[in-house]
């Protein structure tokens, strides 16, 4: 049976690993590539490496980094941040990655998605989306709002209506993040998970706001999940990745053993 | 040596990382006739299946001259497809026919029901998933039946006579073939962790 993935994501800085709360504050988590042993060791499934500024400082992800983390693992490794045009995919792929994460490049130029997609394969093309849960005072329905450059921009877009046209620019997967839930630990958003999984036939990874073990459950389960994200509640030491896949396992989650 | 043949279908830095790490040395033919000096060809690929429209002729005739003389061959993902007689991703790019029978796609686009699956999946089909090992093989010698290893396709190939490890997603497929010296694996030894790079070893076991 396909098997429920758990991804640990480094957000890398300077060539340090930071993690931030609602994509703010910072702070040191250490050496990529030292984590990314850690992880390897501890059955982790995959890893994806964010370079959280580097949109922001229209700076190429560092090569150096993913060279690193590359070196110690013998698994899928993703990049993303600051992924602006052909020419950088190229250069992480070079590096090591094996997947390219899109995402406000994707929002000013969805054609980069088919661009992409032809010469490296969808299996290679993740499309980042970055949601925010939007009330309307009248309504109660939500309506998930789509922002670009780690959060600061709305990009006027509906989550699952990108997600759809994403994959059909040629996508491979969607990595949402719950900009709300982002380093809270309060558990995934599963209603936008579920939204957009539900909307969309490529798997989708849910991202933001893991902080105990009944938050994978839930994302898998009511969230319709393919695969989960997690930065802080790995990095500083708190879960270990094997008893979070022990919990699953237990719960008739499949997961790798 | 071992000739990694690239046919600019995507990224080959895995697949040269994991063969250093099991001491393989390896290089990227540029012609052809290159080929002749290697002690085993791998025939990688991650996209399309068109992607391998190519392997001309000249290279089609190279890899089937070594393989004729015994060389070990090893195709991984859309180069497993390849071994076969084609694809249905792209009907008019003929595979080398190694192996019986096309490749199809997963989910419920799959024409004929052999691989149609019973209810809708997510196509890509993408992660970890199960090896059954019907018996015996160099390839899978010292895995364990219902070991992990990393899938990423859409297409895949029916399972046969030469099937030596079966995977299931909706319908079963062929994770892996072995005849002789000519070897193929649906999904990514060089992603697979520990399991990959063990599968990896037996392969490079019979290269001379």
């Amino acid at each position: 049976m396909l098997s429920k993935r758990i991804i640990a994501c480094l957000d890398v800085r300077d060539g340090k690993v930071v993690k931030g709360v609602n994509f703010e504050g910072l702070r040191d988590a250490g050496d990529p590539a030292a984590l990314a042993r850690r992880y390897n060791g501890d059955g982790i499934d995959e890893i994806v490496i964010l370079d959280v500024t580097a949109t922001l400082e229209s700076r190429q992800a560092r090569a150096n980094t993913i060279a690193a983390v590359a070196r110690e693992i013998f698994l899928p490794l993703t990049v993303g941040g600051g992924i602006r045009n052909e020419d950088d995919a190229a250069a992480a792929i070079e590096a090591g990655a094996d997947k390219i994460s899109l995402n406000s490049a994707a929002l000013d130029n969805p054609k980069l998605i088919t661009t992409l997609a032809s010469r490296y394969g969808s299996q290679a093309v993740i499309v980042a989306i970055d949601a925010k849960a939007i009330r309307l005072k009248a309504d109660t329905t939500v309506r998930y709002e789509v922002f670009a450059r780690s959060g600061q921009t709305a990009a006027n877009r509906d989550a699952v209506e990108w997600a759809q046209q994403a994959t059909a620019m040629g996508a491979g997967e969607i990595l949402l993040t719950s900009i709300d839930r982002d380093g809270t630990k309060v558990g995934f958003d599963c209603e936008l998970t579920a939204a957009v999984s539900d909307a969309v036939n490529i798997p989708v990874i849910a991202s933001g706001g893991a902080g105990t073990f009944d938050h994978f459950a839930e994302v898998f389960t009511a969230g319709h999940a393919d695969a989960a994200l997690a930065a802080s509640i790995f990095h500083f030491n708190e879960k270990s990745v094997s008893d979070l896949k022990q919990f699953l396992a237990a719960l008739a989650i499949p997961v790798r053993k | 040596m071992i000739a990694l043949v690239d046919y600019g279908a995507g990224n080959l830095t895995s697949v040269r990382k994991a063969l250093a790490a099991i001491g393989a040395q390896v290089w990227t033919p540029t012609v052809a006739g290159e080929l002749g000096r290697a002690h085993g060809i791998i025939v990688p690929g991650v996209g399309h299946f068109d992607s391998t429209r190519r392997l001309s002729e000249a290279w089609r005739t190279a890899i089937k001259t070594m393989v004729d003389d015994g060389v070990p061959l090893l195709g991984i993902c859309v180069g497993l497809q390849w071994l076969f007689e084609g694809s249905e991703e792209a009907p008019g790019v003929p595979g080398l026919g190694c192996f019986a029978g096309s490749c199809m796609l997963l989910g419920t686009r799959s024409r004929p029901q052999a691989l149609k699956p019973p209810s809708p999946l997510k196509v890509p089909h993408v992660g970890w998933n199960s090896l059954s090992i019907p018996r015996p093989a160099r390839l899978t010698s010292g895995v364990d039946d219902q070991t992990q290893v990393y899938f990423t396709h859409s297409y895949a190939a029916p399972v046969i006579d030469d099937t030596v490890a079966i995977c299931e997603y909706g319908v079963p497929f062929s994770a892996a073939v072995e005849r002789g010296n000519v070897a193929a694996v649906q999904f990514h030894p060089e992603k697979s962790g520990d399991a990959g790079l063990k599968i990896l070893v037996n392969w490079f076991h019979g290269v001379k």
